[in-house]
């Protein structure tokens, strides 16, 4: 589509209009806060628009069999030497995604939530220009920064409106993130020392010239680095820190880190598909069975976790766990050769359950409003902030928080109790919602494409199937359990409850609504971008198109014979 | 000088990893620090030890690269320098607050029983 002198411009439009709102947003004093509102969602839109032309063109690629839609190379450095943005199927999806839940997010956030501390609007702009550029980004190290720009901005809106609550989770939060960036950058250091290449795609065309030594060296950054995005998808025994810290988080801020784990899962899935796919000589399938496992165990965690904990909101982290767990399994037989079905699967039921959780965050703390049967009648809120006091007189030009709404229309209690119905449900697993069609479409790829020739399947495989049943049926027995008790059995008044805090969770869920009705579209497409990460070979060779091997090439001498260019080195 | 790098980059990351193991704040921010120096020295040694060669070309052409020390991995110190020190930083700042809002400096900021 575009030949290599005239990049696509657009492609750098998702990090660089979220990065642009959110520094034009530190220039005007934070008591502006519906001003920064309308810029976020402003920002939020422009940024969904670009994606949708994104899709538009990945769509009109790819039909004529390319993977690969668009490199944009940063600074115009020659592809290997320097950093690459690179456009594929599975990128766009996902910045797309990221788009969608930062609307409904922000939404909810005027309900009072931006009010509460200090610029949560600009850090949430920040936020989501780092998710955007992990998504974009094909060099290693440019992934780094990019995460750190995400996991620095997290922080601030996880302790977004303060108390004690959430500092003590925002430090078990940040001391754990900062301990996986360090594995992450000795996985990085790594792979240059062995490969001397950070470009995602030269790695995996590197990795064919290792010798054994080098090879054992490489194996071991592809694990230190797993490490680090496993603690980011929170797959057991790595997940932990998760259910603490969304809970504590504010609401908005707990609905848009959904997309925090899906990050870690996506880089997960292009690296291992990517440089330890079926292409990969005697590295190929490497961690793949750590993954299965993993995956699977994750699984069971959350669907113990969800039926042992009875606050809301917590009960929300174990979902996030269970469907990373649900989605990591998945690539771990993908990797191993499970076929692209079950991936295209895999991909379909992410979408649609990362949407579901994040609405599940933001339903929770209305939900539990006022609640007298669990732990979150004393919600953070109500008690008195001893910080207030004594951050004040620190001179950090602070400005007093407000609570009140953008609009106070409430809405009335039975339309909460739906919407949690509806997220229940889809949540669940059950039929006809995305979940359920997620659930069946990974099963069908598992069946179809693993039969052996004897008719049957592989007993990992056989406890895969059963847990994504068992979680499902958790998940609906934990949840069911606290809607009857929340919306049948308790008597009293019911809490007021803000039209904006309803309308966040009506829009994630008419997009849920969409992917129902347009399940075939949307399943096709990830099926067929699941066909496209298991051929890396293609994804290579787009990236790679100009960029010469130098480690194929025989050894040249580099110095030509020039008296005038020869250099006194130091002794 | 290999021996001597090595054992620098042991000494760190097993005191580092050893102190963030630790209950209170200020013996994780220090072994998180540690941890962090011992990371970027071994970014550094993964562009391979050169002794007297310098990391910039000079302008005007084809020299012999093997006369000179690998530049990437300086670049990638720096900025890993950079990102682990702002976010220790920001770090600290939330030790502060959580020291100041629950009134210890244990890491779940509350104590255990003595009998632990």
């Amino acid at each position: 589509m575009n030949d290599a002198l005239s990049p696509d411009h657009l492609i750098i439009a998702p990090i660089l209009i979220p990065l642009v709102a959110g520094a034009i947003m530190l220039f005007y004093n934070d008591q502006n806060r519906q001003t920064k509102l309308m810029m976020g969602l402003a920002a939020v839109a422009l940024t969904f628009i670009a994606s949708l032309e994104l899709v538009a063109d990945v769509k009109s690629v790819t039909e004529q069999g390319g993977t690969v839609v668009g490199l944009y190379p940063l600074g115009n450095w020659p592809v290997p030497i320097g950093i690459v943005l690179v456009l594929d199927r599975l990128s766009v999806m996902m910045v797309m995604l990221t788009a969608l839940l930062a609307g409904p997010s922000l939404i909810y956030a005027a309900a009072g939530w931006h009010g509460k501390g200090q610029h949560y609007h600009s850090m949430f702009q920040f936020l989501l220009a780092g998710v955007n550029g992990a998504f974009l980004t094909g060099d290693l190290f440019n992934l780094f920064v990019f995460f750190e720009v995400m996991l620095a901005a997290s922080y601030g809106l996880m302790l977004h409106g303060s108390g004690p609550e959430r500092i003590r989770a925002g430090l078990h939060y940040i001391a754990i993130n900062l301990a996986a960036s360090l594995l992450f950058l000795i996985g990085v250091a790594l792979i240059y020392g062995t490969t001397g290449t950070l470009n995602m795609a030269d790695i995996g065309r590197a990795l064919y010239w290792l010798d054994g030594t080098d090879r054992l060296l490489f194996h071991a950054a592809a694990g230190f680095l797993g490490l680090a995005f496993l603690i980011k998808a929170a797959v057991w025994p790595l997940c932990f820190w998760l259910p603490p810290t969304y809970a504590a988080a504010s609401p908005p801020a707990a609905a848009i880190m959904a997309i925090m784990t899906k990050v870690g899962i996506y880089v997960i899935l292009r690296l291992s598909l990517l440089v330890l796919g079926p292409d990969a000589g005697p590295s190929a399938g490497f961690g793949a069975p750590a993954l299965m496992i993993a995956g699977v165990l994750t699984m069971a965690f959350g669907m113990i976790g969800i039926l042992g904990t009875p606050e809301l909101a917590r009960k929300g982290g174990y979902l996030a766990i269970i469907s990373s767990g649900t989605v990591l399994a998945a690539i771990g037989f993908a990797q191993a050769g499970g076929g692209p079905m079950m991936l295209g699967g895999a991909l379909y039921y992410m979408v649609g359950s990362t949407a579901a959780i994040s609405a599940f965050f933001l339903i929770a703390e209305p939900v539990s409003r006022g609640d007298q049967g669990s732990d979150t009648a004393q919600t953070p809120e109500t008690e008195p902030d001893p910080l207030s006091e004594s951050w004040a007189p620190m001179g950090l030009d602070t400005v007093e928080d407000v609570a009140t709404p953008a609009s106070t229309r409430t809405v009335s209690w039975l339309t909460m109790a739906v919407c949690f119905g509806l997220v229940a449900a889809m949540l669940a697993g059950l039929p006809p919602l995305p979940g359920f069609i997620g659930k069946f479409a990974i099963l069908r790829g598992a069946v179809e494409d693993n039969l052996s020739h004897t008719g049957a399947l592989p007993a990992i495989l056989w406890v895969y199937a059963a847990m994504l049943i068992l979680s499902g049926l958790g998940a609906l027995i934990a949840l069911m359990r606290f809607g009857i008790r929340r919306f049948w059995a308790e008597a009293g008044p019911t809490p007021r409850i803000l039209a904006l805090e309803v309308v966040p969770a009506v829009i994630l869920l008419a997009m849920i609504a969409l992917q129902t009705l347009r399940a075939d579209a949307l399943l096709s497409y990830t099926r067929a971008t699941a066909v496209a990460l298991l051929e890396p070979a293609t994804y290579r060779d787009a990236v790679l198109k100009n960029a010469q091997d130098v480690r194929a090439a025989p050894v040249v001498n580099l110095a030509p014979e020039q008296p005038g260019n020869e250099v006194e080195v130091d002794p | 000088m290999e021996i001597i790098l090595a054992l620098a980059i042991g000494v760190l990351v097993g005191s580092g990893v050893w102190l963030m193991l630790r209950p209170r704040s200020y013996q994780v921010i220090v072994g998180l620090c540690l941890l962090a120096y011992g990371v970027n020295l071994f970014i550094f040694a993964m562009g391979r030890l050169y002794i007297g060669a310098a990391p910039i070309m000079p302008k005007g052409g084809f020299v012999d690269p093997t006369a000179y020390a690998d530049p990437l991995p300086q670049s990638l110190v720096l900025t890993a320098i950079v990102i682990s020190f702002a976010t220790t930083a920001l770090f600290l700042v939330v030790m502060i607050a959580a020291r100041g809002a629950t009134g210890t400096d244990h890491v779940d900021g509350k104590e255990r029983g003595r009998d632990e």
